[in-house]
């Protein structure tokens, strides 16, 4: 009898604890749960595949482009080729932080955007003609960079350069650079649009292989490390003792490195947003997500930090290695704003949507 | 009062719970040495890391390298010699250094229930837990069928405490008024059948699992003290931690936790449970054994005294932290071994500057070239490891031939669903400040206050 009284007493504490924490509640109230298949579907159908099948075609121009120009070397040709390459090197920009499913498995980043190129083994490769593109150990001698070299760095002035390519050794490995690139992206984009996207935005797991997880650990890693960093950081110099301008991204064709770091950044706050590639429609993302948990205070403070970041980056010469090498500070200053987001993103946004950024391999009590 | 003491201490009780209590510890922790080596911890969390971080005046304390592996052997060893109870002093003594010594090797993964485990297996070697149905007693042809009462009792005054004072720690307005952190942590278990996506992002919901945490943390203690609503109490150790296990990646905490609860049950119970495992055995106990009724410890005034200033040391370290002036969640001076457990979902960012003290000259520091992800984590948000990193990597770059070596940090972190503010001052040069019980005065202010305990 008494055993059933304390029974109840203890249900009845737990229904007051209850009833009683709506009372002294902050008033916030979370909404429905939200929808991840609609943010994942949104992510994949209006942003990612999108962008790479505006990839794929610009790089199907450019290996169109690459065909005119080994066939006819001349210096109109070189030009549409550069511009092509620029063009796909830019929409490139966009879909790098994607490094989930196939472009995971095949290393895509990997082989498309290793910088600084290796030239020495780009020359060797060249003159022994001799070379597996796949293989991760030319990761350093393919993809846009290598390509970058090719077209600006490969000799001194353009009519040198086109004398260069008099060698069917030069215009081969061009070639087969180009038409690699092409064939990864290829790849990569048929994966999403016949297999991938419907087991993507369905696999809602809160586990370390659930595409919210997959996708957010891509996208934070993206913007730390080979955007804040690389694009901007490292050649800045605050890794190491000394600036180092030639590290910088497009090193050899340097008059608009620039535009490719404001490509980047565009795009993560797009995601972030919800952004659509192909219009100004804003549907279901990490915004709206914090949204529905609450959080429109980080919302506000991501997006106010992306801008003033935007502002910074916009505020450098278009030549990032001149920038470097001549006021180095405001490359200083573009990556302080930089990293005011990565604050944001790793110790708010992964903490608000709870999401492990690494995959925590041990036991946790919250202490 | 005195008397009253006196006739307590002369308390007899049967010995078939601690006896019971001895192997269900020492078969989960066997499970538990088992079940790290399995998942390939060992390697990942003490082998791996080029740095460990170590705790305030353990940092003598070396790693082992591949000799790991032979230490938790040993650990899994005497932990199954404490369940059999053969040579049990000597195992639970060899259990009890063991396993401290491998928590004390990386504090990255403190955790409140290994330092639970520590401490209660630091207890056991005062406790006469072979007296009963054991190797010990099978060898000595002798068992003893009582033992004094307050035996038992430490046992249970220890869970006890973690419970009563994990219930006094959540006694804040962060826990209470916001439901932090479950709040931030209940919507993301979505995934959960039946009730992920019906009551994890619930408000009331978050609320009434803050509440009634509370309330079993603070109550479950005399419930099961109490025969009449122990049963009900037991049910609800069980459907508590069973929940939280199923929420939290916890390990093996909850069942620590179930098997411990058992040991306030009364005698007839642990009887049971001592035939049914005498049967599983076979002829185990063929041989005739002398069973005396009472065994009274022989260095009966030297273990109490021991237990009464193990005890006092229990009571108040959790209450350490009043000494220092800041609020303990943000400076966390005084947070561990305190029974502060899902308290606060704390995520920060440390970027650390290596200076060169006379030309001004700097340079960033990629954490990953150091640490391991769950390192990176930790110590993100915690001063003492921000503070011993520091040092680490000062002394990294000094014999690298850097002069003039000062380390900055600049540090944000994020606690219970605040924005992230400004965390260690950037202008401090850690490599000049010196680990102390001191409150560190290079922590910026929280800016915030979360009343209570």
């Amino acid at each position: 009898m008494i055993k059933r009284i304390f029974g109840v007493v203890i249900v009845v504490l737990v229904v007051l604890a209850c009833t009683e924490s709506d009372d002294t509640g902050s008033g916030n109230t979370t909404n429905d749960t939200f929808d991840r298949v609609a943010m994942l579907t949104n992510i994949a159908d209006n942003i990612i595949i999108p962008a790479y099948q505006d990839l794929d075609a610009d790089l199907n121009t450019l290996v169109a482009s690459k065909n005119a120009f080994i066939t006819e070397v001349n210096q109109a040709n070189l030009e549409t080729l550069r511009t092509d390459w620029f063009t796909a090197y830019k929409t490139f920009q966009a879909v790098q932080m994607f490094q989930i499913g196939k472009a995971e498995e095949l290393f895509y980043k990997d082989r498309m955007n290793v910088y600084p190129t290796n030239t020495t083994l780009i020359e060797n490769n060249i003159s022994t003609g001799n070379y597996v593109l796949s293989n991760a150990s030319n990761n350093a001698a393919v993809g846009f960079p290598a390509v970058d070299y090719m077209l600006y760095g490969v000799a001194n002035d353009d009519v040198a350069i086109l004398n260069v390519y008099t060698n069917a050794n030069y215009i081969n490995y061009l070639s087969d650079v180009i038409d690699e690139m092409q064939s990864l992206t290829n790849s990569v984009l048929t994966d999403w649009t016949t297999n991938y996207r419907n087991s993507f935005v369905v696999n809602t797991a809160n586990v370390a292989s659930g595409s919210v997880n997959k996708l957010l650990n891509a996208y934070v890693f993206y913007y730390e490390k080979e955007l804040r960093a690389q694009k901007i950081g490292i050649p800045a110099g605050v890794f190491s003792t000394t600036p180092q301008p030639l590290l910088v991204e497009a090193v050899y064709k340097e008059d608009n490195s620039k535009e490719l770091v404001l490509e980047a950044l565009n795009t993560v706050q797009d995601v972030f947003n919800g952004k659509a590639y192909n219009s100004s429609n804003e549907g279901e993302s990490y915004k709206t997500y914090l949204v529905a948990l609450n959080r429109n205070d980080l919302v506000e403070v991501i997006n106010a930090r992306l801008d003033v970041a935007r502002q910074k980056v916009q505020a450098l010469n278009s030549n990032l290695k001149s920038q470097v090498e001549t006021d180095n500070t405001k490359m200083t200053e573009a990556y302080d704003a930089l990293q005011m987001v990565v604050v944001s993103l790793k110790s708010d946004m992964l903490s608000a949507l709870n999401v492990s950024y690494v995959v925590d391999p041990n036991d946790n009590d919250g202490d | 009062m005195k008397s009253k003491v006196k006739t307590y201490l002369t308390q007899t009780t049967s010995a078939a719970p601690l006896a019971v209590f001895r192997i269900g510890f020492g078969l989960m922790m066997l499970y538990g040495i088992v079940r790290y080596w399995l998942k390939g911890w060992i390697d990942t969390v003490y082998i791996q890391p080029k740095f460990h971080f170590k705790y305030y005046g353990f940092e003598w304390v070396k790693t082992l390298g591949d000799y790991t592996y032979l230490l938790f052997l040993i650990c899994g060893l005497s932990a199954f010699l404490v369940a059999i109870g053969y040579k049990y002093r000597l195992a639970i003594i060899t259990f009890f250094l063991s396993f401290t010594y491998i928590e004390l090797m990386e504090k990255t993964t403190y955790l409140n229930h290994y330092y639970f485990i520590s401490i209660l297996s630091f207890l056991m070697i005062f406790l006469p837990a072979e007296k009963y149905f054991s190797v010990d007693g099978y060898r000595n042809k002798i068992q003893y069928k009582n033992i004094p009462k307050w035996t038992t009792d430490s046992i249970k005054l220890l869970i006890g405490i973690v419970y009563f004072y994990a219930g006094l720690a959540k006694l804040n307005s962060d826990w209470l008024f916001k439901a932090q952190p479950l709040k931030t942590w209940l919507p993301s278990k979505y995934d959960i059948p039946f009730i992920g996506e019906s009551l994890m992002h619930q408000n009331w919901f978050h609320y009434a699992m803050s509440w009634s945490g509370m309330f079993y943390d603070l109550l479950i203690p005399f419930f099961l003290l109490y025969r009449k609503t122990r049963v009900v109490a037991f049910f609800f150790v069980v459907f508590f931690h069973v929940f939280t296990r199923v929420l939290f990646p916890i390990g093996m905490f909850p069942f620590v936790m179930i098997v411990s609860a058992l040991i306030f049950f009364d005698a007839d119970l642990h009887n049971k449970i001592i035939d049914s495992i005498r049967k599983l055995l076979g002829g185990f106990s063929a041989k005739a054994i002398e069973t005396k009724a009472v065994y009274r410890p022989k260095n009966r005034k030297l273990v109490l005294s021991i237990l009464a200033l193990f005890f006092t040391l229990q009571l108040l370290i959790p209450f350490r932290y009043l000494l220092y002036p800041n609020e303990l969640f943000w400076t966390e001076e005084g947070y561990r071994f305190s029974w502060r457990v899902m308290l606060m979902e704390k995520m920060g960012y440390a970027n650390f500057k290596i200076v060169n003290g006379e030309t001004g000259q700097f340079f960033y520091v990629d954490n990953q070239d150091f640490l391991t992800p769950l390192q990176e984590k930790q110590m993100s948000f915690q001063p003492d490891f921000i503070l011993e990193y520091a040092h680490y990597l000062g002394d990294h770059f000094k014999s690298q031939g850097h002069k003039n070596v000062e380390v900055y940090v600049e540090s944000y972190a994020a606690l219970n669903g605040r924005l992230s503010i400004p965390f260690i001052d950037k202008t401090v040069n850690l490599y000049a400040e010196k680990e102390s019980f001191k409150p560190k005065h290079w922590i910026l202010p929280f800016n915030d206050d979360i009343k209570g305990l």
